[in-house]
């Protein structure tokens, strides 16, 4: 249930946003997830909609839609080049799970299928980003 | 637009945490570390409720300091530090083990923002930090993103950490964060250095710890640490530090 903690991190920054735009009512929140959190889509639109309930004072989230995108976990390595996905890359249930908690440690675990290098750069699908709201002014 | 939300939630996450004490200092190998871990100890064993984070990810040692293996954070709304020698522990090494993690600046920002995005504390008397070293981005970071947070400044009498401590120090008043003071560490002779050196500084300095030849034998083990001369003089000079508000009844 670490999806809680982070749904509560998206739900707060859209409340925080929609008041800077001067949002009266958001119709739809979009959230990009990165394929390397391993996040449990059904787990985290559970939290995402219970969330919104409880932080509902202002009736600003009444009728907010959840959008769930993914993102697929992209690896570039900073040595050779290579490019690779992260379901390409095996890792075993317990390193699996380090890297839904801190999805950078995914450095300790994973290397460069071509040279092994553990200097890589994470070029997409990393974590949970807020990508759009929408809503009524 | 593209947010990062983690940001938002750090507030929320601290919320139920009375004092954020940021241990901070120089170069590595002034005994930052060392001092987080005492001070944890030192105050849990006093009556208070602690936790300790580590976010000095390029070279966790907290863990080692105090002995810690073989525990797990409970996942529940996020996750749960587990409570070792009555500590709320937190450390990078639940997730990578004993292995080298080899991260860049982007890296540490981004894991350190996580763990203080997902970790729930529930509520504390203090929350001890050892921080990273010196003033780099992942320093910066953390002064952001810890706006409670008050400093302790660990130096030794070396012209080396001086001058980095210096740097830290002239920060830390430039962002207009509390500074508890500076303590000088590791001290093998009376030198007037860190007085003559901070002296342009509006900071206490609290006290000497002297250099602790039987402190490396003590290293992983709670009560051994807690019987050390380092540990006798911190508490020490904790108490007769009235910034640290400490209940002398405990
Ligand atoms: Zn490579």
């Amino acid at each position: 249930m670490h999806e809680w903690a982070l749904a509560e991190a998206v739900i707060e920054t859209a409340i925080e946003e929609s008041r800077k735009g001067g949002l009266e009512e958001i119709s739809e929140i979009t959230v990009q997830i990165g394929e390397l959190q391993q996040i449990e889509l059904e787990v985290f639109q559970f939290a995402l909609d219970e969330i919104a309930k409880a932080h509902d004072e202002d009736s600003l989230l009444t009728n907010a839609k959840m959008r769930l995108e993914t993102e697929r976990a992209i690896f570039k390595c900073r040595v050779c080049g290579t490019e690779w996905d992260y379901r390409d890359t095996c890792v075993n249930e317990d390193e699996g799970e380090a890297i839904h908690f801190a999805p950078e440690v995914a450095h300790v675990y994973v290397r460069c299928p071509s040279c092994k290098s553990p200097d890589f750069e994470v070029i997409q699908g990393r974590g949970v980003l807020l990508k759009a709201i929408k809503g009524k002014r | 637009m593209v947010t990062d939300p983690r940001v938002s939630v750090i507030d929320r996450r601290l919320s139920g945490i009375k004092r954020i004490i940021a241990v901070t200092g120089g170069k590595g190998g002034i005994g930052k570390s060392l001092t987080s871990s005492l001070l944890a100890l030192t105050l849990s064993r006093m009556g208070y409720r602690v936790g300790l984070l580590d976010l000095d990810l390029s070279a966790p040692s907290t863990h080692v300091i105090l002995g810690i293996d073989s525990v797990y954070p409970k996942e529940e709304y996020g996750i749960i530090p587990p409570e070792v020698h009555g500590i709320s522990f937190m450390s990078i090494i639940y997730f990578t083990g004993n292995e080298p993690a080899p991260l860049r600046g982007e890296d540490i920002t981004n894991a350190m923002l996580e763990l203080l995005a997902i970790t729930q504390w529930g509520s504390l008397d203090f929350l001890i930090v050892d921080m990273p070293p010196g003033i780099g981005d992942a320093s910066m970071d953390v002064i952001r993103w810890l706006k409670r947070a008050e400093f302790l400044v660990m130096t030794t009498a070396s012209k080396v950490a001086l001058e980095t401590v210096k740097k830290v120090l002239k920060m830390l008043e430039e962002l207009h964060k509390p500074i508890i003071g500076v303590i000088e560490n590791m001290k093998m002779r009376e030198s007037s250095a860190v007085q003559d050196e901070l002296n342009g500084f509006n900071v206490p300095i609290l006290g000497d710890i002297d250099f602790d030849m039987d402190l490396e034998d003590s290293i992983g083990d709670a009560n051994t640490l807690l019987e050390t001369d380092m540990a006798t003089r911190l508490k020490a000079i904790a108490m007769n530090t009235p910034e640290f508000q400490l209940n002398s009844d405990l």
